[in-house]
């Protein structure tokens, strides 16, 4: 059985489109990343199947329940790590908790047994009782998801989890979520822009780009889909005309790209290509400014399935804010 | 119901950590009151009137010694002397005196012929108070002057007026009292529930409770409820501090607190009611912040607070007329300065009661339980 099927769920704002006929299904106890650029519409289809907002058309299912027509059979079975941090901040750790547990309706017997463990589980044991305002943001995050498991749900929601939190505090959310999802046998849903959050974490990755789903698959199987085990960048102090098309022609290359002098050679054989790429250099008296050969990532995978790099694409301001809609 | 206990619990112990929020709700109705109180509440004393006496005559005597008498006792005003009309009315107009009464050089032999005596008093109108008090203060020496010396009649054959008071003196900041009891109401459910509810809305912690399971009525009565608390502690407070300085006759007789606390209970729902119909779909926090001024303004004056509402024009009464506050503020006139029962303020408890219903139910039926 699928944990989630969404089904053609389209999301309009007046004119425009944040979701645009997306159809997919997140299996139980799997990990599924969707990842692509602010603006995407990521969060407005997580948003849409935590009943937070009503699609314009299609359907999905979260547990079996009907996200239009049984949204309170829905929102009993998930928990939800919204964007914004929604912890109150005035409140301790154990309250936040508490109040959590009540808004959801948990007996006191099991709250009373499953706040302390939830608390232990992501390690604020000795902040239990300290205001969330004194903590660190990465400790903040951990609140955010030992509250939206106090009612132990089967499925959980995490939107961009780490966004803001600094290198170290990313990778403990990340250890942190692993081991939760094996302890209490979750099925997650996560939304992200880091290439390298998805990768570690989701056996499924859906990417998505201008509300539109462009690939889904494994990570490792979205990483074979594309030309080439291993990428080459390289740049040249003065590359002839013809050049790309040269590049192309050496041995094992199954594709070239060009962007800022730079260019990208997609091979299956990256240590071939490199030595003949060294030799065609050398025979035509053109210097290599710098050459690195990589295996291939997610980003390529990115670039190949939307035409842009995803680091490029966050810079980019979203044509349509739709904080102000959402926030109606 | 048990998820807007929550909402409440929630609420209540955030409040609980947050002391500025309660010493903010209720600085400002205390300071309005004691400044308010004390800055209208007494009488106008030691304006300065320049006499000009042109007549230098027995009559012309007695009436600046009778100016010096007010001067000497009452105080309402000190008499400068002035040679000429000229130099007085230029003192006036630079604002070093505050009236002129001039005796014309006739005026003596106008009242020995019986032939309409008559005395100018020449006022800077920029103030209307300091006007109407040496108008007065004047018009009743003049008066006194009018009266013979004394009567032969035994029983007066001209009808008089003895006026009684039913309650004891009403100080301007006893006046004032009921008036602040309902601002500090109004500021609590402004700052402690419409500012707060609109910050946590815009920071994003709605969607906390809106992936939860609870209800639009459990999610509005949390709310609701929480701030009505707050407000009835921020009534308590200023009722009880207000009562000691204002100086309250018996301010906590048993059955009078118990029915100021049904009063304020009943004025606090009607409130946040109120509160929540205008932000149940506003989002930005400047609103709160922007409509604050404006409806304590509309609210508070026209309710009869500072000044009677038999004074207003026509639209003013109307805004009088569906004003919470003027009910309010009856209510507590009436237990604080008359000590009345029930009686006298069923029909505010009836019009408060159903506001706050019809609000509540507005707002339910308004609230977006989506984004």
């Amino acid at each position: 059985m699928h944990a989630i099927e969404v089904r053609n769920l389209v999301k309009r704002f007046g004119e425009f489109t944040a979701v645009k006929g997306v159809t997919f299904d997140v299996d139980e106890g799997e990990v599924f990343g969707l990842l692509g650029p602010n603006g995407a519409g990521k969060s407005t289809l997580i948003r849409m199947l935590t009943t937070l907002m009503a699609p314009t058309s299609g359907t999905a299912t979260v547990n079996g329940f009907d996200i239009a027509r049984q949204a309170d059979s829905v929102r009993r079975s998930i928990g939800v790590i919204p964007q914004a941090m929604t912890s109150d901040t005035e409140l301790s750790v154990r309250e936040n908790l508490l109040i959590y547990a009540k808004l959801y309706g948990v007996p006191r017997e099991r709250r009373n047994r499953l706040i302390p463990e939830l608390i232990e589980a992501v390690e604020l044991t000795q902040w239990a009782d300290q205001q969330v305002m004194k903590l660190s943001g990465g400790m903040r995050r951990r609140v955010e998801i030992a509250r939206g498991l106090v009612h132990e749900p089967r499925l959980f929601f995490l939107d961009e989890p780490t966004t803001g939190l600094d290198p170290v505090s990313r990778v403990a959310v990340w250890e942190m979520l692993r081991r939760i999802k094996k302890e209490r046998s979750l099925t997650i849903l996560i939304t992200t822009h880091y290439m390298d959050e998805a990768d570690r974490l989701c056996d499924h990755i859906a990417i998505v780009d201008h509300g539109e789903l462009k690939a889904l698959d494994s990570p490792i199987r979205l990483k074979a889909s594309i030309p080439g085990k291993n990428v080459l960048e390289v740049s040249f102090v003065s590359a002839p005309a013809d050049w790309q098309a040269r590049l192309e022609a050496l041995p094992h290359v199954e594709g070239v790209t060009e962007r800022d002098s730079v260019f990208r050679i997609a091979t299956d054989n990256g240590p071939v290509t490199t030595q003949a790429l060294l030799e065609a250099a050398s025979g035509a008296g053109v210097t290599v400014r710098s050459l690195s050969v990589q295996s291939t990532t997610l980003d390529d995978v990115f670039v190949h399935y939307t035409g842009r790099a995803l680091r490029d694409a966050l810079q980019e301001a979203p044509t349509h804010d739709f904080s102000f809609i959402t926030r109606r | 119901m048990a998820r807007m206990w929550a909402i409440i619990e929630r609420e209540l112990r955030r409040f609980r950590r947050s002391p500025t929020l309660i010493i903010v709700s209720l600085v400002f109705p205390i300071v309005q009151l004691v400044v308010l109180g004390y800055a209208f509440g007494g009488n106008v004393k030691n304006l300065k009137v320049g006499v000009v006496d042109q007549d230098h005559g027995l009559p012309a005597v007695r009436i600046r010694e009778l100016a010096g008498a007010v001067a000497a006792n009452a105080r309402t005003f000190q008499t400068v002397p002035y040679a000429d009309p000229g130099t007085a009315l230029t003192d006036l107009r630079d604002g070093r005196i505050n009236g002129v009464l001039t005796i014309p050089p006739d005026y003596s032999r106008r009242v020995l012929a019986g032939d309409d005596p008559r005395v100018a008093l020449i006022e800077d109108n920029t103030d209307n108070f300091v006007t109407a008090t040496l108008a007065a203060a004047m018009g009743d020496m003049v008066g006194a002057l009018a009266q013979p010396v004394a009567t032969t009649e035994r029983v007066s054959t001209e009808p008089t007026l003895d006026v009684v008071e039913v309650y004891p003196y009403v100080p301007y900041i006893q006046y004032l009292l009921p008036g602040s009891v309902v601002m500090s109401i109004f500021m609590m459910v402004m700052i402690g529930g419409g500012i707060i509810f609109i910050d946590d809305k815009a920071r994003g912690l709605h969607e906390g409770y809106l992936v939860t399971p609870i209800s639009k009525f459990e999610l509005i009565a949390g709310f609701n409820l929480s701030g009505t608390i707050k407000a009835v502690m921020a009534g308590i407070v200023l009722m009880t501090i207000g009562s000691l300085i204002a100086g309250i006759p018996d301010p906590f007789a048993p059955l009078r607190l118990f029915r100021l606390l049904v009063v304020i209970v009943v004025t606090a729902m009607a409130l946040i009611s109120m509160m929540f119909l205008i932000m149940v779909r506003v989002s930005d926090p400047l609103v709160p912040r922007a409509i604050f001024g404006v409806l304590n303004t509309l609210l508070y004056f026209p309710s009869g607070a500072v000044y009677p509402q038999q004074g207003f024009p026509q639209w003013m009464r109307a805004i009088a007329v569906v004003d919470p506050f003027t009910y309010a503020v009856h209510a507590f006139k009436c237990l604080l300065l008359k000590n009345t029962g029930f009686g006298a303020i069923g029909f505010d408890l009836l019009y408060l009661s159903v506001f706050s219903v019809i609000a509540m139910s507005l707002a339910t039926r308004l609230f977006r339980r989506t984004l």
